[in-house]
């Protein structure tokens, strides 16, 4: 148990590492949202729907499109030099490697979010300070979930002719339930209802999590050994 | 694998005529359901679409897709190519099925209600299990080798039908309602006899329709798959 | 020869096919340790399904591949220890410098103080002092030597070689060939594919010619190389 721990760690931080050292996936992904943030700023007619009612549904929006460009890059990496088969190579079960992949990639996203939700709040003038806590859960669970599932995917497209256009067509609609529940989740706690009132959202948050975190670790071997 | 051309092509032929069967079936459930059957009070002449709305829908989700689902499973564990050339043919055919609750969906909602689409929460599911199909279709044109295909394909079948009761869920969150069941019951709680029996018909129709799809698809396949690896060869 | 303890490597009736190109059709190898196989062949042969298939990357679909007394199967991740495997793409990160690659490899065979493991391998290969560049900084050669490096950080006892001379010059040849003689020891095995038998024919003691996915020729080495190309064109024809 222990050693598998560390294994994943060890594959995460190196997945990290790369990310830290090259940039090109952060950045693109943090620039998109911020792109899309700006779009929805100017498009709207801040006479005719208030910010409080539009703002889930750009946050999730932005927060969605920009999850799905920051996965592509997961096992782009791995194609340089054949990598890949020195991780596939090791005695490292691929359980394992599927968990470190998913760790980083629930981290980089996380990461974008971070980028982007201080943005959201500014542009839109919001004051949602009373709704941090349930706001950054529902994130967390959301992104654990449709990240799950990019991860698994990103490894079958990558070797396909239009990996980058394959991944969204294939992960949205296992984006929309956990979207749905997170929008829902986030107008409930911007019109400041009590925790109690989004248990059933984050449930079924969390249940989405568990159901899809589980499947796509079995399915990993089957994607990855031929 | 001792299969030829020759045998395809007979496959081929076999669900052509099946097809043949299951449309000129169709053409009789249209003909007793403009004739034989009664008109339905509350919602009229346009109810009758009914009749190839729901067996097109009840075959698209309670055969098509879980056949599709089930082959994909034992193919990851038996990697027999016979069984994903199967859940290809059954997913294209789910989606030809789900095409036509789409179209005769609205044909049937626009009188009744006024609207052509409206979210209903049956229908909704029904658009996302076409996404579904049309993703599963595209991964399959975007892979060559057919180990692959067939692999990839079989995990994303597996994925989708898990998908499936999420959708369900969120749906109806969505639209603010309690979760049904999707048994297609019609809206009155007892049919006359007529409209049964029409029903009936029609849900065997599509049955044998599903089939004959089937059949050809596969056919089709294994011919592609042979020619495919004639030319590697 | 005769050997006392049982097979480093024992495959039989190895199978793989692609739709139905069928690239391994039966073949059967078994391998003790201190054996060192040359496989040649025509292009298309299987010769490289034939290694990934030893190295664990392939299952195939019909036999069985036994390494060290463990079969290689999907679910058994501690059967591929004993392996390494050095191909023509040399598994390392481009972004990461050349000791966090070694270190890297290093925990991933869980092996104790990773730090000092990768830069004594660094070291073997004559890189300690490259140690933080990045492998696209380095030549072609220093690269082969660090996928070396790599390949051999966990002392693996089968050794699987995957066209390792191609792109080299005479001298990185000649430096491979002492370096894996010196990896000849009589509890490791190697398995060499190559495309020139001289390459490595000082070094095998067992040739095998793969054709058509099957075994033409498979035998212990001949003491002479020239006599054993006109043997080899023969069986080569199919």
């Amino acid at each position: 148990m222990g050693r598998m721990l560390r294994l994943v760690i060890t594959i995460a931080g190196k997945d990290l590492r790369l990310e830290l050292r090259s940039r090109t996936s952060l950045l693109s992904a943090a620039v998109f949202a911020v792109l899309i943030l700006i779009v929805f700023n100017f498009a709207r007619d801040p006479t005719a729907i208030s910010t409080i009612d539009l703002g889930p549904s750009v946050l999730w929006v932005t927060v969605s499109f920009a999850a799905v460009v920051a996965m592509n890059r997961a096992f782009n990496v791995e194609r340089e030099n054949a990598a890949f088969d020195g991780l596939l190579l090791a005695p490292v079960s691929r359980e394992v490697l599927y968990l470190g992949k998913y760790l980083a990639n629930v981290a980089f996203v996380l990461v974008v979010e971070a980028i982007a939700l201080p943005l959201f709040v500014l542009f839109f003038n919001l004051d949602i300070a009373h709704a941090l806590p349930g706001l950054l859960l529902t994130l967390l669970l959301a992104t654990a979930g449709f990240v799950a599932v990019g991860t698994l995917f990103s490894a079958m497209v990558v070797r396909t002719r239009f990996a980058e256009l394959m991944l969204p067509i294939l992960l949205l609609p296992f984006m929309v339930p956990p979207l749905i529940y997170a929008v829902k989740t986030t107008v409930l706690l911007f019109g400041a209802r009590p925790l109690s009132d989004v248990a059933e959202g984050l449930r079924f948050l969390t249940l989405y999590d568990v159901v899809f975190i589980t499947l796509s670790v079995l399915l990993f071997s089957a994607v990855v050994d031929e | 694998m001792t299969a030829d051309l020759g045998s395809a092509r007979a496959i081929m032929r076999r669900g052509a005529l099946i097809t043949g069967l299951g449309l000129v079936g169709i053409g009789v459930v249209m003909v007793l359901a403009i004739g034989y059957t009664p008109v339905e009070i509350n919602q009229g002449p346009a109810q009758k679409i009914f009749y190839v709305h729901v067996p097109a829908a009840f075959t698209a989700l309670w055969i098509a897709v879980p056949a599709t689902a089930f082959a994909s499973l034992l193919y990851l564990w038996l990697k027999d190519p016979r069984l994903d050339r199967f859940a290809a043919a059954s997913a294209e055919a789910a989606a030809v099925f789900c095409g036509v609750v789409l179209s005769t969906g609205p044909i049937w909602a626009k009188p009744i209600w006024g609207a052509w689409w409206t979210w209903d929460g049956r229908l909704t599911l029904t658009l996302f299990l076409f996404f579904l199909l049309l993703g599963y279709q595209t991964l399959r044109a975007a892979i060559r080798n057919p180990l692959e295909r067939a692999r990839f394909s079989a995990v994303i079948s597996v994925m989708g039908l898990v998908l499936l009761p999420f959708i369900h869920l969120s749906v109806y969150l969505w639209r603010g309602l309690h979760p049904k069941p999707i048994v297609l019951k019609p809206s009155a709680p007892s049919l006359p006899p007529e409209m049964l029996k029409t029903l009936l018909i029609g849900i065997a129709c599509a049955l044998i329709l599903y089939v004959g799809f089937v059949t050809c698809r596969y056919g089709i396949q294994l011919a592609r798959d042979l020619k495919e690896s004639a030319d590697a060869a | 020869m005769t050997f006392a303890e049982p097979p480093l490597v024992q495959a039989s009736g190895l199978t793989r096919s692609y739709g139905a190109v069928r690239a391994l059709r039966g073949v059967d190898l078994t391998l003790h340790s201190g054996e060192v196989l040359l496989v040649l062949g025509p292009n298309g042969a299987g010769k490289s399904t034939l290694l990934r298939t030893l190295a664990g990357l392939l299952r195939p679909q019909g036999g069985t591949v036994t390494v060290a007394g463990r079969r290689l199967d999907a679910g058994d991740h501690d059967a591929r220890r004993p392996i390494g495997l050095l191909s023509h793409q040399s598994l390392l990160y481009d972004e990461l410098t050349l000791v966090e690659n070694l270190m890297l490899a290093a925990r991933l065979y869980d092996l104790p103080d990773a730090r000092h493991r990768a830069e004594a391998a660094l070291d073997a290969q004559g890189l300690l002092g490259r140690k933080d560049d990045r492998p696209r900084h380095l030549s072609r050669g220093l690269q082969q030597r660090a996928a070396i490096a790599r390949a051999l950080i966990h002392d693996p006892r089968l050794l699987l070689l995957d066209e390792p001379f191609t792109g080299l010059d005479a001298l990185a040849g000649d430096r491979l060939r002492e370096l894996l003689a010196a990896h000849r020891t009589p509890d490791r095995a190697m398995v060499i594919v190559t495309h020139h038998a001289a390459e490595a024919w000082d070094l095998a003691t067992r040739v095998g010619v793969l054709v058509g996915g099957r075994w033409a020729y498979e035998a212990p080495r001949p003491a002479e190389l020239a006599p054993f190309h006109l043997t080899y064109q023969e069986v080569a024809r199919g």
